[in-house]
């Protein structure tokens, strides 16, 4: 699956500025994308505008060469998974039923469940390391726990690409390290992953591309090497920063610095 | 609790309902004479009160709880809100204003067709007024504001009610607050008949949306990412239990506590899968109408309690006692 935008630009209405203000990337299939930027910077815009679920004003957003918006919902959701930044769950339910929900877009309102799907639901909760709490009410789950459960529901999607809002909020080291492990390597077999994240240093690490947005525009894009400099996180992020290899990985680490110290203090 | 277990056992409480409700009634008739009755034999008026009015009256019971309970549980999943119920949208206030304007302007009696039809078409007004409002801003169907809307609205006919009744004679406010408080006792079998129509098709179409109503109870962003059409899915359920419920209040008034209690009860026994919830509130709510209607006829007969009064004194202790186990580790 590969992800392409084209001089996009989205605007909300009743807003002055876009939110995107013709930006330009690919995804390119089987890669593990990380878009980065501040608060506000239109990460969250982007995604859905490939995803199809925001109107485009100007260019181009396509799923596969195709405009997003003209993908019909369930042959998309057959192919893209998406878990996105928040959901509020109004009613108990049991993790095995949340994971079964992927199975919507193969089944579809009346389809009855068979034994290729309990399988690909088995395999994705196999593959999270949820298989344990399948029972449980998801409301009762932990923060990390939530999370690998909303992402086996998007692999029980069987999707080939997955798109993720911010995956690793508010989870502790092992967490957040191993849903960053699954990720890449479900790249590595071959799945897309595009993921919004604001962890410079982990996206360094995992990532095999970066995009970097600030007000609506791309910044820096390209492999991690190139995008972790100094001069363009700083102007960015508008804080100073210093990035040196990390000692134990050798990848770009980034560390913010007290403002009243001079950079390199 | 099992649901293929609590659906067999809703299925035989209402054969049992049934039963019972034939057998027993405002007027005392023996086991012996029932059954002459059913078979075509006995006396002439023994036959009507057996074939004509007990019957139809059981059937319109299980119609409208049923009704009732599946469009509590479809609203309570639509609006993502555990206190929805299905007069949230302000059905009941548009019906009790259609009712309430017949009997006071004097065009029908308690039993006449008029009534329900005046209901049915304050209850299609009110649904329409509050769609309309819910989907001015825009293309989407902002459930949050079609709540707020149903709000306004039920305010605004409980205040057109309000000013009838208080212009009309004692004797119309009697019938109107009767009418009001919901009652089956105008049963009849044509009544049935165009219940079953309503209400059979309606309820037949919701159970099809179970899996996407699923969807929706995690969030109209993740359906739409699983590939439900949340829109058509909105639209078509909404439009769905509205006319259910609109059926009901038109043939029996304003029966409470059945679309609030019932859904959260079988919630409460078999979970939140709306392929299981649906189904297994209808027959609850058709259970429970039907058993609590002939608790309403027998307990002080000759005279009748409306319905609604029973539905809130038996649904609120079941419900407090399922809610406190369910709290209960």
């Amino acid at each position: 699956m590969r992800f392409t935008a084209q001089d996009l630009v989205v605007r909300y209405s009743g807003r002055g500025h876009a939110a995107l203000e013709g930006v330009s990337m690919e995804v390119p299939d089987g890669s593990l994308y990380a878009v980065l930027g501040p608060n506000g910077s239109g990460k969250s815009t982007l995604l859905k505008a490939l995803l199809g679920v925001l109107p485009v004003s100007a260019g181009a957003a396509r799923v596969d060469g195709r405009d997003a918006s003209a993908w019909p919902r369930r042959e998309l959701a057959r192919a893209v998974g998406v878990v996105p930044q928040a959901e509020t769950i109004a009613f108990p339910l049991t993790v095995r039923e949340m994971v079964a929900m992927g199975r919507y877009p193969w089944l579809g309102p009346v389809g009855a469940e068979g034994e290729k799907d309990r399988a690909a639901i088995a395999r994705a909760l196999e593959h999270c390391d949820v298989s344990d709490l399948a029972g449980r009410d998801v409301m009762t789950l932990s923060g990390g726990e939530l999370q690998r459960v909303r992402i086996a529901r998007a692999l029980a999607q069987e999707p080939r690409a997955l798109v993720l809002d911010e995956p690793t909020a508010s989870l502790d080291i092992r967490h957040e390290m191993a849903i960053l492990e699954l990720l890449r390597s479900s790249a590595d077999e071959g799945m897309t992953v595009l993921v919004v994240t604001h962890s410079l240093d982990l996206a360094a690490r995992f990532a095999d591309r970066m995009l970097l947005l600030a007000d609506g525009r791309v910044t820096a894009e390209g492999p991690p090497a190139t995008v972790m400099e100094s001069a363009v996180l700083e102007a960015v992020y508008r804080w100073p920063l210093a990035v040196a290899p990390d000692p134990a990985t050798g990848t770009p680490r980034v560390t913010p610095l007290r403002r009243s110290l001079p950079p390199g203090a | 609790m099992s649901r293929l277990g609590l659906g067999a056992a809703l299925l035989a409480a209402l054969a049992a309902a049934v039963v019972l409700g034939v057998r027993f009634g405002a007027v005392d008739l023996t086991t012996g004479e029932v059954l002459a009755a059913l078979a075509g034999g006995g006396p002439e008026w023994q036959r009507q009160i057996v074939v004509d009015l007990r019957l139809p009256r059981l059937l319109l019971g299980a119609l409208v709880g049923g009704g009732l309970a599946l469009a509590g549980a479809t609203f309570q999943a639509l609006l993502r809100n555990p206190l929805a119920e299905p007069y949230i949208l302000g059905i009941s206030g548009g019906a009790s204003v259609g009712a309430v304007l017949v009997l006071a302007l004097g065009l029908a009696g308690a039993t006449s067709w008029a009534l329900p039809l005046a209901a049915l078409a304050g209850a299609i007004l009110a649904i329409a007024l509050v769609f309309r409002v819910a989907t001015a801003s825009g293309r989407t169907l902002d459930v949050r504001v079609l709540l707020l809307a149903g709000v306004v609205v039920a305010a605004f006919f409980s205040a057109c009610v309000a000013f009838i009744l208080s212009v009309s004679e004692a004797r119309t406010v009697q019938g109107a607050v009767l009418w009001i408080m919901g009652s089956l006792a105008g049963a009849s079998w044509s009544g049935v008949g165009v219940t079953a129509a309503y209400t059979l098709p309606a309820a037949g179409l919701l159970l099809t949306l179970a899996r996407p109503l699923n969807l929706m109870a995690i969030g109209e962003e993740t359906a739409h990412y699983l590939g439900a059409d949340v829109e058509k899915v909105k639209r078509t359920a909404l439009a769905l239990a509205a006319l259910l419920t609109a059926a009901g209040v038109a043939v029996a008034g304003v029966i409470g506590f059945v679309g609030l209690v019932v859904p959260h009860a079988i919630r409460l026994l078999v979970g939140s899968d709306h392929r299981a919830l649906l189904p297994l509130s209808f027959l609850g709510g058709a259970t429970f109408l039907v058993l609590s209607d002939i608790v309403a006829q027998v307990v002080l007969a000759p005279t009748q309690i409306p319905v609604g009064v029973i539905t809130a004194f038996v649904g609120v202790p079941l419900f407090l006692v399922l809610l406190r186990r369910s709290l209960i580790p």
